[in-house]
């Protein structure tokens, strides 16, 4: 008995030896080497890609934003505006409604977002994507469809004194297709598209 | 291009590069476990622990080493969790409750990575990549570890030597995990996943709100999370958020992660049984399973059934925009049926079927084609229970790979194959019973049944996915679901190691007119067969009541 609690503790110390020089290997000096290579390569991707205007940053050109009113929950007419979001497009906070498809409370929330989507950019509800009523897995999807972004131009141009014409040419140059043709789904960039925007009021 | 054509693309790119890859994978990987000579680093590590790499065990030997090394794995992982606020670059986040910090503990070792937090708001610098990535890698080369055990109890005969479990670890560790997933890390980070050791970063928005953006070693941890059919995510979004999956290739190599180590290993097993053709039928009824499962998903995803979603126009609740409705069906049918449980899309916005099928692909053993290791040696213990079938319906005693499978090997194949089935039921049916189900469930009705069920299910088989609205916080879930993962993982390893001393002790059995051929498609279809008939029964009441009722009913 006391040879097997010994063999035992022998065992587990040398379980404990191997495991501390692995997590020196694959905890310290893997992720330092992948850190050194990717800072090195690209250093601008592996700090959060983030995007700088009049030498300041405002954001990361993965995470979205929200882009209500300060202060506010309302939208702001301004700006394109991204998906709904579960947590106002918090990083702290990531993550999805976890409500199922056919839940009463995502059915009331669907509805009253078709709505609101409609209403805000003057087109009837037939017009307004999937994307724009439902909430995205992350919290901070930075993109949106296309169509949503089509179905926004009006508004945004009339409320920054732009011609349609010129935003539009702006969605058409920040619409991102497939990665590769192939992968993924298309989608607009909103933070990017907003600074496009804000760039050529102030022109 | 329409987003259907852009799917049959990205299937097909996917099969063929797991095409292109099991080959020289799968060989490589028999060569790193037959090989007697050991790299230097190996040999330095050997030295400095006391270890004889070249002693062989038996099966009780190379268990207790299993286990006890992985005990040590929980407790370590436990002890760092909850003084992490005192190690530096802590981000002053604070320890972990000591529920919490056990259902982790448990959760990492067993290759499960089920996450009762939420790692933005959890987690240190070193909590994160000193702990819980060690385990990714660790816990994926113990389950490697022990599918090779089994498979030189067929190669080899009258011995009771299974091969030695520290060469085994630490060589599935340096030769296969590290290199593959530097060459991930690399590419995701080429892709924007972000790898840095920097600080919470605020920032001002152009409308003027305040933003706190996240830092951390998030490729390094996202290569080896997928590579190792961990799943855990660095972020509580997982590989929905945009640092982890930055953009379609991202989320295409991530998939490819995934399986590529579950779909090669069966060549890996062809090739150490002295025979190819018994791992392609092995890999196709694999890939059979996966791929029907993959079509339904997809389709049913883009049929978007659902009252939500059938008034939204389709099935975006819970997805990325810049990944889309089939790349999420696609990943999600690969993190189920791999054991990893990384998510790009949330499964509980699924619709009701849908998240049927990922159940089920669960429910199957998670051997379709399963985790690193655990998806091969499940799959061999199917083997023997299809030959065994066969054996009863004409009348011979079976055999397979030239081993008797007699009354021993039997009954521990059963063994292993009732485990997890008990856990899930036992496991549901308790939590139901009890207040603590009811209290947790985000949703109500049939919907509601179905996270509970997808929790125990997700634990017990070492999945880690979750029905997310499931608040799985609480000391009661923490410690029933840290239990079941422990359970799950560890107990079918007794019985699959103790059927491989078995095996290798055989002598072999000569092949004669009357052997089943199992090497053959017919093989193949009995055994997905099998598969099928085995899970359908045991779980087919649970599934009425949660997925299938709400499916029907919408």
């Amino acid at each position: 008995m006391n040879n097997s609690v010994a063999s035992t503790l022998r065992l587990a110390w040398a379980s404990l030896r191997i495991l501390l020089v692995l997590t020196v290997l694959c905890g310290i000096i893997y992720p330092l080497v992948v850190t050194g290579i990717g800072q090195v390569l690209f250093h601008d991707k592996a700090n959060g890609s983030e995007v700088k205007v009049d030498g300041k940053v405002v954001g990361s050109e993965l995470i979205g934003q929200s882009w209500n009113i300060k202060g506010t929950d309302k939208p702001d007419p301004k700006w394109f505006q991204g998906r709904p979001s579960h947590s106002t497009y918090d990083p702290m906070a990531t993550g999805s409604s976890q409500l199922g498809a056919s839940d009463p409370t995502l059915v009331k929330n669907v509805k009253a977002a078709k709505k609101q989507v409609a209403e805000f950019n003057g087109v009837p509800q037939s017009e307004v994507p999937e994307d724009a009523v439902t909430g995205s897995a992350s919290a901070l999807d930075p993109g949106i469809s296309p169509d949503y972004a089509e179905i926004q131009v009006k508004r945004v141009a009339q409320h920054n004194g732009l011609s349609v014409a010129q935003v539009e040419k702006l969605v058409k140059a920040h619409a991102e297709g497939r990665t590769a043709g192939f992968l993924g789904e298309p989608a607009v960039n909103v933070l990017k598209l907003n600074i496009a925007v804000r760039e050529l009021t102030r022109k | 291009m329409s987003p259907v054509l852009a799917d049959v693309l990205q299937v097909t790119a996917l099969i063929g590069a797991l095409a292109l890859v099991h080959r020289p994978l799968g060989d490589y990987m028999a060569a790193v476990y037959s090989s007697k000579k050991h790299l230097r680093i190996e040999k330095w590590i050997y030295r400095s622990v006391g270890a004889n790499p070249d002693a062989e065990m038996r099966w009780p030997a190379y268990l207790r080493g299993v286990l006890i090394f992985s005990a040590v794995g929980v407790l370590f992982l436990y002890v760092l969790q909850r003084v992490q606020d005192k190690l530096p670059l802590s981000l002053g986040f604070k320890p972990i409750t000591p529920d919490q910090a056990f259902n982790t503990a448990a959760s990492f070792i067993s290759n499960t990575n089920w996450q009762s937090y939420s790692g933005e708001v959890a987690m240190s610098h070193v909590t994160q990549t000193a702990g819980l990535a060690v385990q990714n890698f660790v816990s994926a080369a113990v389950g490697m570890a022990v599918a090779v055990a089994l498979v030189r109890g067929f190669a080899r005969s009258r011995t009771g030597d299974l091969g030695n479990f520290w060469s085994d670890l630490v060589r599935g560790t340096i030769r296969v995990l590290v290199p593959l997933s530097v060459i991930a890390a690399v590419i995701l980070v080429a892709c924007g996943a972000i790898q840095n050791f920097g600080d919470i970063h605020h920032i001002t928005t152009l409308t003027g709100d305040k933003q706190a953006l996240s830092p951390g070693a998030v490729a390094s941890q996202e290569a080896i999370k997928d590579l190792g059919t961990n799943g855990g995510g660095y972020f509580n979004a997982n590989s929905a958020h945009p640092f982890e999956n930055p953009n379609g290739l991202s989320n295409l190599l991530e998939i490819f992660l995934l399986l590529v180590i579950p779909f090669s290993m069966p060549r890996t097993f062809g090739k150490m049984v002295g025979s190819l053709k018994q791992g392609y039928a092995i890999v196709a009824a694999m890939g059979i399973v996966w791929f029907g499962a993959v079509l339904a998903v997809t389709w049913l995803e883009y049929a978007h059934p659902g009252t939500a979603s059938h008034l939204a126009g389709g099935a975006m609740e819970g997805k990325e925009q810049r990944i889309g409705e089939g790349p999420s069906s696609l990943f999600a049918v690969s993190t189920t049926m791999t054991s990893t449980g990384s998510v790009n899309s949330f499964h509980d916005s699924f619709s009701g079927l849908s998240g049927g099928v990922l159940l089920l692909g669960m429910m199957l053993g998670e051997l379709t084609p399963g985790g690193v290791g655990s998806g091969l040696y499940g799959m061999l213990i199917m083997a023997i229970i299809a030959v065994f079938l066969a054996g009863l319906m004409v009348g011979r005693t079976p055999e397979y790979l030239g081993k008797k499978i007699g009354t021993r090997e039997i009954k521990l194949a059963a063994c292993y194959i009732l485990i997890t089935p008990a856990l899930v039921l036992i496991g549901t049916a308790v939590a139901i019973a009890l207040p603590d189900g009811k209290e947790a469930m985000t949703n109500i009705g049939a919907h509601g049944f179905s996270e509970v069920l997808y929790a125990y299910t997700s634990a017990s088989n070492n999945n880690g996915s979750a029905f997310a609205g499931f608040g799985a916080n609480t000391p009661f879930f923490n410690t029933t679901l840290g239990l079941c993962m422990l359970l799950g993982r560890f107990l079918p390893m007794v019985f699959v190691l103790a059927l491989a001393g078995s095996l290798a002790e055989q002598k072999p059995v000569p092949e004669t007119a009357g052997t089943l051929r199992t090497e053959k498609p017919l093989f193949t279809g009995l055994l997905v067969g099998t598969l099928l008939i085995v899970t359908g029964l045991t779980f087919f009441p649970a599934l009425a009541l949660g997925p299938l009722a709400e499916g029907l009913a919408s």
